[in-house]
């Protein structure tokens, strides 16, 4: 016996294993007082641990695996301590999925934890499988407002201790404002949007036909009607959305605002509708307000700035909405007495914006019909 | 309208059917049928070695303070994870032996466990310590004056490592002496002696089959480094036809095989081999040689697997890493990184290729420098690696 194992032993290098050792990856995330945990552990580790293999075959179907659930988790869970400041934050009974890693199928567990107050310091004591496996080692990421930590729970070291660093308030406006600022101007719909309704705004009509502003100041004013309707209904829709007062399906909004660039540019070659502009900018500034919501919401909303996240985030859109006008504005005054501007620009840019609108609708309404798949 | 949406259903399969496969963690699922397979074990449970291996964890459950039942656990669980490429027994062997090892003195027996544990795991100097420890305590210990010598073998500490093996002709069978010394003496400068008394002592009458293993594997890689291919290609095919399955024999005669140019061969040898990332590595390496396409889905496989062994902060796999990079992903100058880093940690002749051919490929004589200083030194016979020095531009001069 002693002897087989010394010959054994020489085959030094095995190439590679076939597995890895011993991993479950733990991730955190926290918000305000609560804890959002994703933990995947191998189904070979539950096995070793509690006895999956029910029937000892060899193999472990999702039958075996799901008539566990309760002690998985009662496993899981009893072997991982989170404490906020002093205080324990108790966990909620685990939704538990699957998802295969490189090295084999693991079960995945989903709950929240929630801690007695706003979490400052975060204590975590990981105790998973170290008294059978001895390399076992848990995999944090701990993730807080957009910053990920990383941490390797050993043997050696199974706890951790962390600060949660509040960003400040300014900081937080400042965060807002400049996804407001980027979204309006990477959310082509919104510019194209403003801009079919701005570029009559330098004309007037006389007798039934485009003549040029006599002045600066009733373009400007025209303007500032236009892009006040424009901001004015879509803050309302924005503020209502956020705090949960109306919720509209993001694919219909999505339609309805490549609908209403489309609707924006067609109106300027209808003298009639043309002239209805700040009706129009109202009226469907209140669905790109949704827009904006959805956007919002995918950022993360932090519960108790709620006010001051939706503030910062409409300032930073009316900012970007301006510097857009200001740009526009000298550009389409010094023009507007050209024949281009009056034919080649209002009729072929409203066309092609339109046009490119049409283009988005279809793409939006199929993607909606494309759902089932 | 009908059409658009045909069209569009088209393009979206289309789209999928290109999409590289995810091969890390996608989203994750709920099956839908109970009876749906996730997990296949490594062993089941109604295999003798399992069940033997129940049975003692059943007796150390009865009895937490035997160290022999726990000895004999870690022993087998050791043995377990040589033999099913799995390093999870390993660390399993290292919790049975906890009680013991958390003591100030440990007792030696499971001192020497650990010290092969640490060395799977590449943690050769405390796995050193521990030997040290162990034939302080039983200077007659033959496995470990063994396994110090293998240890000091993959270092490239070969005069510590012949000193190591020379309490073994009076501790073990006359065999394990002269394998353990000409291993370290064909690599050393006495290739031909080596080989002439290795293959004498397959002569001997009591050798049991996996010495006769050992001894054919060690001849066939001695064969193939002095460019006796044919020796070498026997040696592999009597190993073979032994019918044990060994990870590490698999590995040397698909080396063997890629470095003949036989890459068809290497396929067949390994197509179903692709769970030990040493051996997916060397059929991906085949694949890319006879432009199958297969290798593209491989290599994505290998690196998310590297990946996920990165993220664990252990670096085991560093000398297979670094190939993977020069030789399927073509960086030759993260290659070079790697297998510096490896040069570091062990130094057989595989190690000095890698770093000698990731140099070549940057064009660094520099970074090849310590390695050709080394071979000179320890006066290394091996044919490929000589080949590989004399492209250096100073060393043709």
């Amino acid at each position: 016996m002693r002897l087989i194992l010394t010959i054994a032993l020489l085959l030094l290098t095995t190439p590679a294993w076939a597995h890895k050792p011993s991993d479950s990856l733990l991730s955190l995330t926290v918000q305000q007082d609560r804890i959002d945990v994703r933990w995947d552990i191998a189904l070979r580790d539950l096995d070793d641990a509690i006895g999956l293999d029910a029937n000892g075959d060899g193999a472990i179907t999702w039958g075996e695996v799901r008539s566990r659930h309760d002690e998985i988790a009662a496993y899981a869970l009893s072997r991982l301590t989170i404490t906020s400041g002093e205080t324990h934050c108790p966990a909620q009974a685990p939704r538990q999925l699957i998802d295969n890693h490189t090295d084999g199928a693991y079960a995945v567990l989903l709950f929240t934890m929630t801690c007695p107050s706003t979490i400052e310091t975060l204590q975590a004591d990981y105790r998973l499988l170290f008294d059978l496996d001895a390399q076992h080692k848990g995999l944090l990421r701990l993730t807080h407002e957009g910053d990920t930590t990383t941490a390797i729970f050993s043997q050696e070291s199974p706890t951790r201790q962390f600060t949660i660093s509040e960003t400040s308030m300014w900081n937080q406006v400042q965060q807002y404002a400049h996804e407001g600022i980027w979204h309006i101007w990477m959310g082509y719909d919104h510019v194209l949007f403003l801009l079919a309704l701005l570029l009559p705004a330098v004309l007037r009509r006389v007798a039934g036909r485009w003549e040029p502003t006599p002045d600066f100041l009733s373009a400007f004013w025209e303007v500032l009607a236009i892009v006040t309707a424009f901001t004015i209904a879509h803050s309302i829709t924005l503020g209502m959305a956020t705090v949960g007062l109306i919720a509209l399906p993001s694919r219909l909004v999505e339609s309805a605002i490549a609908a209403s660039v489309v609707f924006a540019g067609i109106s300027n070659l209808y003298p009639a509708l043309a002239q209805r502009r700040r009706v129009i900018a109202f009226f469907f500034g209140l669905i790109h307000g949704f827009g904006f919501a959805s956007v919002l919401s995918d950022l993360g909303l932090p519960r108790g700035s709620l006010a001051l996240s939706l503030v910062s985030f409409n300032l930073g859109v009316e900012v970007g909405q301006l510097a857009i006008v200001a740009m526009f504005l000298p550009l389409a005054y010094g023009l507007r007495n050209s024949w281009t501007y009056q034919r080649l620009v209002l009729v072929s840019g409203s066309l092609g914006i339109a046009a490119l609108a049409c283009a988005w609708l279809i793409e939006r309404m199929l993607d909606l019909k494309l759902i089932p798949l | 309208m009908n059409r658009i949406r045909t069209l569009v259903w088209l393009i979206a399969m289309g789209w999928l059917a290109l999409s590289p496969p995810s091969l890390t963690s996608g989203e994750p699922f709920l099956p839908q049928q109970d009876k749906q397979v996730l997990e296949h074990l490594t062993v089941k449970a109604t295999d003798p070695v399992a069940r033997e291996i129940r049975a003692l964890r059943a007796s150390l459950l009865r009895d937490p303070q035997s160290m022999d039942v726990a000895v004999a656990l870690a022993t087998m669980l050791i043995e377990q994870s040589r033999s099913e490429g799995d390093p999870r027994f390993l660390g399993q062997a290292q919790a049975v032996l906890a009680p013991w090892l958390n003591h100030p003195t440990p007792p030696s027996s499971t001192l020497l466990l650990r010290a092969m544990i640490r060395q799977h795991a590449h943690e050769f100097d405390l796995a050193l310590a521990d030997l040290d420890a162990v034939l302080n305590m039983q200077p007659a210990n033959a496995q470990a004056w063994l396994t110090r010598a293998s240890i000091y073998q993959v270092q490239g500490r070969y005069g510590e490592a012949r000193r190591a093996c020379q309490p073994l002709l009076r501790l073990a069978g006359r065999h394990v002496a002269l394998t353990c010394l000409a291993d370290i003496a064909s690599l050393s400068g006495q290739a031909t002696t080596s080989r002439e008394m290795l293959t004498a002592s397959l002569e001997h009458a009591g050798i049991s089959v996996r010495e006769r293993l050992w001894i054919l594997t060690v001849l066939a890689e001695m064969a193939a480094r002095t460019g006796d291919a044919s020796a070498a290609e026997k040696h592999f095919l009597d190993a073979r036809s032994l019918g044990h399955k060994n990870y590490y024999l698999l590995g040397a005669y698909a080396d063997f095989l890629l470095d003949q140019g036989r890459p068809q061969e290497v396929i067949t040898l390994l197509q179903h081999e692709t769970r030990a990332d040493g051996l997916l590595l060397r059929l991906t390496l085949a694949e890319q040689a006879l432009h199958l396409p297969a290798s593209k889905n491989h290599t994505a496989e290998l690196a998310a697997r590297f990946a996920a062994g990165r993220e664990r902060g252990t670096r085991v796999h560093v000398r297979e890493e670094a190939r993977f990079t020069l030789g399927l992903l073509h960086d030759s100058q993260t290659a070079l990184t790697l297998a510096q880093t490896n040069w570091a940690i062990q130094k057989e002749p595989w190690d000095a290729r890698l770093l000698l051919e990731s140099a070549l490929a940057v064009g660094s004589w520099n970074a090849a420098r310590p390695v050709i200083d080394w071979l000179h030194t320890n006066h290394v016979e091996d044919m490929r690696l000589q080949q590989l020095v004399a492209q250096f531009p100073e060393e043709q001069s």
